[in-house]
């Protein structure tokens, strides 16, 4: 155990881009490989990644290990985990991070199987004990009425999966110099038990909530899928993507890839509108991080009006209309359609 | 078609409370419920069974009264369950778990080889997914995860076509049977069980192993014992801040709410006809 050594973190690579996640986990490695005094590395595999090297180390790396073939073209879990599973036996680090993403997940699982290891899954907050060189991962347990910090004593890496936007990225420095490690794999594709067939991208979705600048989102307390139209209304104004609660999704006024919240989407934009949503825990966690958020409920109790920055108490069914029709004189007045920052 | 299903007893996350003293569940105050995504995964079985034929066997782990959980795939329509129930599985994490229902999915396999493994994407109340493509390493199957649509199975020439979903979009796979999926709600939605399987299912008693019905067993990799992740400590999420409240009749509040948002430029400007 005493072998292993350093802080990685998996960078997930998409259409040639770096994913956010990859980036903010380099930042919050970063602050772990610090305190440890061992350097932070990037591992990345794909086929033409070898670019994307330096952004690695521009982003906090001290080194970056890549792997590029054709083979690893689409993420599989089987090329991808026989890669990731060879460099982790050969240069033994101490603690392993990857973005909680489909395949962030899907990868960290099948490596700490083979690595007979222990994977924190979707943590959100994450500190090392220096002393006993133990990462401390902490997650939303049961639903997210509770915190637990995940410890892994005897079996090394230690892995966690980071949800997406909770860690911090720092910025870019093209001054910073470190050290690219190519490595040499051998895979076949005959080998492969799955193969990709086509990819398709829905870049309305991806706009829609994860990305979204503004988000209306409404909950059980609009009444009825009528009252929720108002959501949809409030949306088309400002030009703002629709999310919602699980108990709305469950209702069926919304589809489920618009649930904000633990099970759902988490989202950060830049303004937030809970609307009739009284701020279960579980919603809570997926909206939280928004830059400001406003709510509007009936109940002043509501626990949404501790997280909400702006927080109005009253009827929703009477508000949200006002809130319309300001907006649509506001831009009939200005000659021109909403857009954000 | 053998086609397994890996399903699980939760406590309903909805629904339980926190012993603000202690920081634990208070398990009590929560119904015990099938998985929802395990519900969407059984649902999923029975639509290839139709077009394909053959067994739907439902597995889970769990305390005895976790058969209830059975009975309910079976309402959906399951062939058949199994619980694997003892002490020596308690306390396990996603590794130990992944370990001791790949061993009883070996043993079902013995009598009838498995085909396709299908799971619910994660449990809601553990929400880690881990479990999954550890049992596909084990039995040495490729997982597919966060499935979104089968959308064909070749029984004869051995594989399946299935959609996955990706943070932006969607990606269409091929792979050999058999192997493993682990499936999101939207792939289906639950139907209403039909009167005869709700009396099968009535009348239904799993078969329940204990680790000694299991095969080759490695004691040390199950429970708590075979478990590397620990809980260090539970705590309350750091409180966060709330903000102002805005008074005044509801004109006045739209009012106040429309300077506020005017005011941020940082975060919101108008776009004239001229920019």
């Amino acid at each position: 155990m005493e072998e292993n050594q350093g802080v990685w973190v998996f960078i997930e690579v998409n259409e040639g881009k770096i994913e956010g996640v990859s980036l903010e986990l380099l930042g919050a490695g970063r602050k772990l490989a610090d305190k440890l005094e061992v350097p932070l590395s990037g591992v990345m595999l794909g086929e033409g990644v070898m670019p994307l090297a330096n952004e690695v180390i521009y982003a906090g790396a001290d080194q970056v290990y890549v792997v590029d073939h054709p083979v690893l073209k689409d993420y599989r879990t089987e090329s991808f985990m026989k890669g990731v599973c060879t460099l982790a036996e050969k240069y033994k680090p101490e603690i392993f991070l990857y973005g909680a993403t489909p395949n962030g997940k899907d990868l960290a699982s099948a490596v700490a199987t083979d690595l007979s290891t222990g994977l924190t899954a979707d943590t959100t907050m994450l500190d090392v004990d220096v002393e006993k060189r133990l990462l401390e991962a902490s997650r939303p347990a049961f639903g997210g009425n509770i915190m637990a910090t995940i410890l892994c004593k005897k079996h090394r890496p230690q892995m966690a999966t980071v949800r997406p936007k909770v860690m911090k990225a720092l910025e870019t420095d093209e001054g910073r110099k470190g050290v690219i490690i190519e490595e040499e794999l051998e895979l076949r594709e005959e080998d492969m038990r799955t193969k990709v067939l086509e990819i398709v991208k829905d870049v309305t979705k991806k706009a829609s909530l994860a990305e979204a600048h503004v988000i209306v989102a409404g909950g059980k307390g609009l009444g009825d899928i009528q009252g929720f139209q108002l959501i949809h209304e409030l949306a088309e104004v400002i030009g703002a993507s629709v999310g919602g609660t699980r108990d709305v999704v469950e209702a069926g006024w919304l589809k489920h890839e618009q649930q904000i919240g633990q099970t759902g989407e988490t989202v950060t934009p830049k303004i937030y509108f809970a609307i009739g949503i009284s701020g279960a825990i579980q919603h809570v966690e997926g909206m939280k991080n928004s830059e400001l958020i406003i709510a509007i409920n009936k109940d002043p109790n509501a626990p949404i009006f501790d997280v909400a920055t702006y927080g109005i108490v009253g009827d929703a069914l009477e508000i949200v209309p006002k809130l319309i029709k300001q907006f649509k004189e506001l831009s009939k007045e200005k000659g021109g359609e909403m857009s954000y920052v | 078609m053998h086609i397994v299903v890996c399903v699980k007893q939760v406590p309903d996350t909805k629904i339980i409370k926190i012993n603000p003293k202690t920081n634990t569940l208070d398990r009590r105050s929560a119904p015990a419920i099938l998985n929802p995504y395990d519900a969407h995964a059984v649902q999923e079985a029975v639509k290839i069974k139709n077009k394909t034929g053959g067994t739907i066997s439902v597995l889970s782990m769990g305390p005895p009264q976790a058969v209830a959980v059975i009975k309910k795939s079976v309402e959906i329509g399951a062939d058949q369950g199994f619980l694997i129930s003892d002490r020596a599985f308690a306390g396990a994490d996603t590794l130990a778990t992944s370990y001791a229902l790949s061993k009883a999915l070996e043993k079902i396999s013995k009598d009838n080889p498995i085909d396709l493994v299908i799971c619910g994407k994660h449990a809601i109340d553990g929400d880690t997914g881990q479990v999954w493509p550890g049992i596909a390493r084990r039995l040495d199957i490729p997982p597919i995860t966060n499935v979104i649509e089968v959308s064909e199975v070749n029984k004869k020439e051995k594989y399946v076509h299935i959609k996955r979903k990706q943070i932006d979009g969607y990606e269409v796979l091929q792979s050999q049977l058999p192997c493993l999926l682990t499936v999101e709600k939207e792939i289906n939605d639950i139907e209403y069980a039909p009167l005869p399987n709700m009396i099968n299912a009535a009348r239904y008693e799993p078969v329940i192993w204990s680790v000694n019905d299991l095969a080759d067993v490695d004691k040390t990799q199950l429970g708590l014992k075979g478990s590397p992740t620990i809980v260090g400590k539970m705590f309350s999420p750091p409180k966060l801040e709330g903000g102002k409240r805005i008074e005044g009749n509801a004109d006045s509040q739209v009012e106040q709410l429309m300077g506020i948002l005017m005011e941020r430029k940082d975060l919101l400007k108008l776009k004239t006809a001229n920019s």
